[in-house]
């Protein structure tokens, strides 16, 4: 293993990643901080840094993005890296909403400012030295959901203080507030209720395929092919089907089950929910070592018992991790449940596409990539907490 | 196995007899539909768009093979070992993204059609073919590696005549993953205006004509189940040929 820091002369040490992330700065520097639009569709115009805000800011914003590059460029110790992407980070966020309030004329409803290339190039920049950092510290589990919850808390102070209101995204929000938290409501009850009903339904059905041996083969191809069917394709066969059961079942379309809507977006989700976590089940009890069950035999544990208390709490961790797959591809695949009536944040997505306008496409598509990203980083969490205690290294 | 290889050829020539004559299997459509609703969609040929389809993920399944297999192997060599913590969580944050929120961000940049679709299928592909390169360069015997280094092999003679060999089944465990991704995901394209077999799903789901999402959505399904069969057998092939067994 040669490392360039291994020479030992006393010249500065330069740090690889850091080159990297002070191009992308730099370039980032260079492009339009924000854009100004006199409506919601016409084309922007472009503004740079010292165009987009007050004078004095724009010169603080650029001399705190110097420094954050030189301690990204040097090798410095990690938490200064991590102190330092962060507080670039909060300083990029502060300005573009003060940015928004300045370029927007006095008193104007129309008017909209986003966030222009530099502003994206610049928050993908810090973030990957923030990711860098993160990564490397190497943080316990809990300090990870911890620091999640931190940012998730200063994202909210920042959208509660109204720093961002004259953000073009926030003004689609202003417009259609009630109708975010509806759609919201019921993005995450399709992904949740699919991924409980696929828990209840997938781990016995693994259990099952994992002691009859026939059976796993069969199992597992035709969950395989269901999961290869496009989701799209997928939501549209379920109509027809539900539709015929809300008619024909007495009862049925007074639970709520209809040919459009959430039933059929439900079905199909809980559909590709089961593969990652009958998968998961059936490794994680393969996975389980044979001395651990041969002992539990000779204690004269029964099957079940032996299934409760010794192949189950071993196969755990393994099974979690499906189920942390399915949460997060579950968030994901709900956005096209819209496209059936399904509700959830595709509404805006779609509507965003359908009328061109960028800002409601973002209105839709951030809280899901938020919504996703905190599920994967909660769980990973869990389950490393989860393996570490099942078994002590 | 025989038996199973005949079935998959039997599919195949339904297929392919489907899509260059749709309108010889109209009766197996016409009992789904209702007032007179066209049981075939003809806006365009289901040849064309099954052959667009095909183009858009072929395009960009090589595309994020070249550029994830390069990345894996700069990542695993001493010059690039610092950004190889990165380059991982940064798979695993990417996987969190929908394929429609990567898909509609890119219109405004690239403008409606093939630009965000071949755009979203790259970035979406290029995960599983990274994580799978990762694996298969990261996790070969120590021995192997000494042994190639023991034999004067230079570092560019081992990776190519040792370590990708060997993580090849690997690599394209992570392309066939990436390929029925693809396929699905292409479907998606069609709501920005790209060509693609999510045309004729989309048809149906707005005209309310069960026929047409049902031939759109078999296609599609029976193409990705296919194409994931044939993969999986090449791996077989490979696997059996470098030594390994899973």
């Amino acid at each position: 293993m040669s490392t360039v820091a291994a020479t030992g002369s006393p010249r500065i040490a330069v740090d690889k990643l850091g080159v990297l992330i002070a191009l992308i700065a730099a370039v980032a520097a260079l492009m339009p901080f924000a854009a100004f639009r006199a409506n919601r569709i016409v084309v922007g115009i472009s503004k740079g840094i010292f165009e987009a805000l007050p004078l004095w800011e724009a010169v603080l914003v650029a001399l705190a993005l110097v420094a954050a590059i030189l301690v990204a460029l040097l090798r410095t110790p990690r938490l200064w890296r991590l102190f330092a992407s962060l507080a670039m980070l909060a300083v990029l966020f502060v300005a573009i909403g003060h940015s928004a309030s300045f370029l927007t004329p006095e008193g104007d409803r129309l008017a909209r400012v986003s966030p222009g290339a530099g502003f994206w190039l610049a928050v993908f920049a810090f973030a990957l030295l923030a990711a860098d950092s993160f990564t490397r510290l190497k943080l316990a589990p809990w300090l990870r959901i911890v620091t999640l919850l931190l940012v998730a808390g200063a994202i909210a102070l920042l959208l509660w203080s109204g720093a961002w209101n004259d953000l073009s995204i926030l003004r689609e929000y202003a417009n259609r507030a009630e109708a975010f938290w509806r759609e919201g409501q019921t993005h995450i009850a399709l992904a949740l209720g699919s991924l409980a009903a696929a828990t209840v339904v997938g781990i016995p059905l693994g259990v099952v395929c994992h002691r009859v041996d026939g059976l796993r083969a069969v199992v597992l191809n035709v969950l395989n092919a269901l999961q290869t069917i496009p989701s799209i394709a997928l939501f549209g066969l379920l109509i027809a089907p539900l539709a015929w059961v809300a008619a024909n079942v007495p009862g049925a379309s007074a639970i709520g089950i209809s040919g459009i809507g959430a039933a059929p977006a439900m079905v199909a989700l809980f559909a590709y929910s089961l593969l990652p976590v009958v998968a998961n089940t059936v490794v994680g009890l393969e996975g389980v070592p044979p001395a651990a069950t041969d002992a539990a035999r000779g204690m004269g544990m029964t099957n079940w018992q032996r299934l409760a208390k010794v192949e189950f709490p071993l196969a755990f961790p393994v099974i979690l991790t499906g189920i942390r797959i399915v949460l997060v591809q579950n968030i994901g695949l709900a956005t096209i449940a819209a496209l059936i009536g399904g509700g959830g944040f595709g509404v805006f997505v779609f509507q965003g596409v359908g009328q061109t306008a960028m800002d409601l496409v973002l209105l839709g598509a951030v809280p899901t990539v938020a919504l996703a990203f905190a599920a994967a980083v909660i769980l990973d969490a869990i389950v490393e907490m989860v393996s570490t205690g099942a078994r002590p290294a | 196995m025989k038996i199973g290889l005949i079935v998959r050829l039997v599919v195949l020539v339904l297929l392919v007899a489907f899509v260059v004559s749709p309108a010889s299997f109209e009766w197996a459509f016409l009992p789904l539909t209702k007032n007179n609703q066209p049981a075939i969609y003809t806006q365009n040929t289901l040849l064309s768009l099954t052959l667009s389809h095909l183009t858009f993920v072929a395009i960009a399944t090589v595309a994020s093979t070249l550029v994830a297999v390069g990345l894996a192997i700069v990542v695993t060599r001493p010059f690039g070992a610092e950004f190889l913590p990165l380059s991982r969580s940064l798979a695993n944050i990417g996987q969190t993204f929908p394929p429609v929120a990567v898909l509609a961000l890119c219109v405004p940049i690239l403008g409606f059609g093939a630009g965000p679709t071949l755009v979203a299928l790259f970035l979406y592909g290029l995960l599983p073919i990274f994580e799978n390169a990762l694996t298969g360069l990261t996790t070969l015997p120590p021995s192997v590696n000494e042994a190639a280094r023991g034999v004067g092999m230079t570092g560019r003679q081992r990776l190519l005549g040792v370590e990708l060999p060997l993580a090849t089944p690997v690599i394209l465990a992570g392309i066939r993953l990436s390929v029925v991704i693809s396929v699905a995901t292409a479907t998606i394209g069609s709501t920005v205006a790209a060509s693609t077999l999510g045309e004729v799903i989309i048809a149906g789901l707005l005209s309310n004509n069960v026929a047409f999402v049902l031939q759109g959505g078999l296609v599609v399904g029976v193409m990705a189940v296919l194409i994931y069969d044939a993969l999986s057998a090449l791996e077989r092939v490979l696997m059996a040929r470098t030594g390994q067994r899973r």
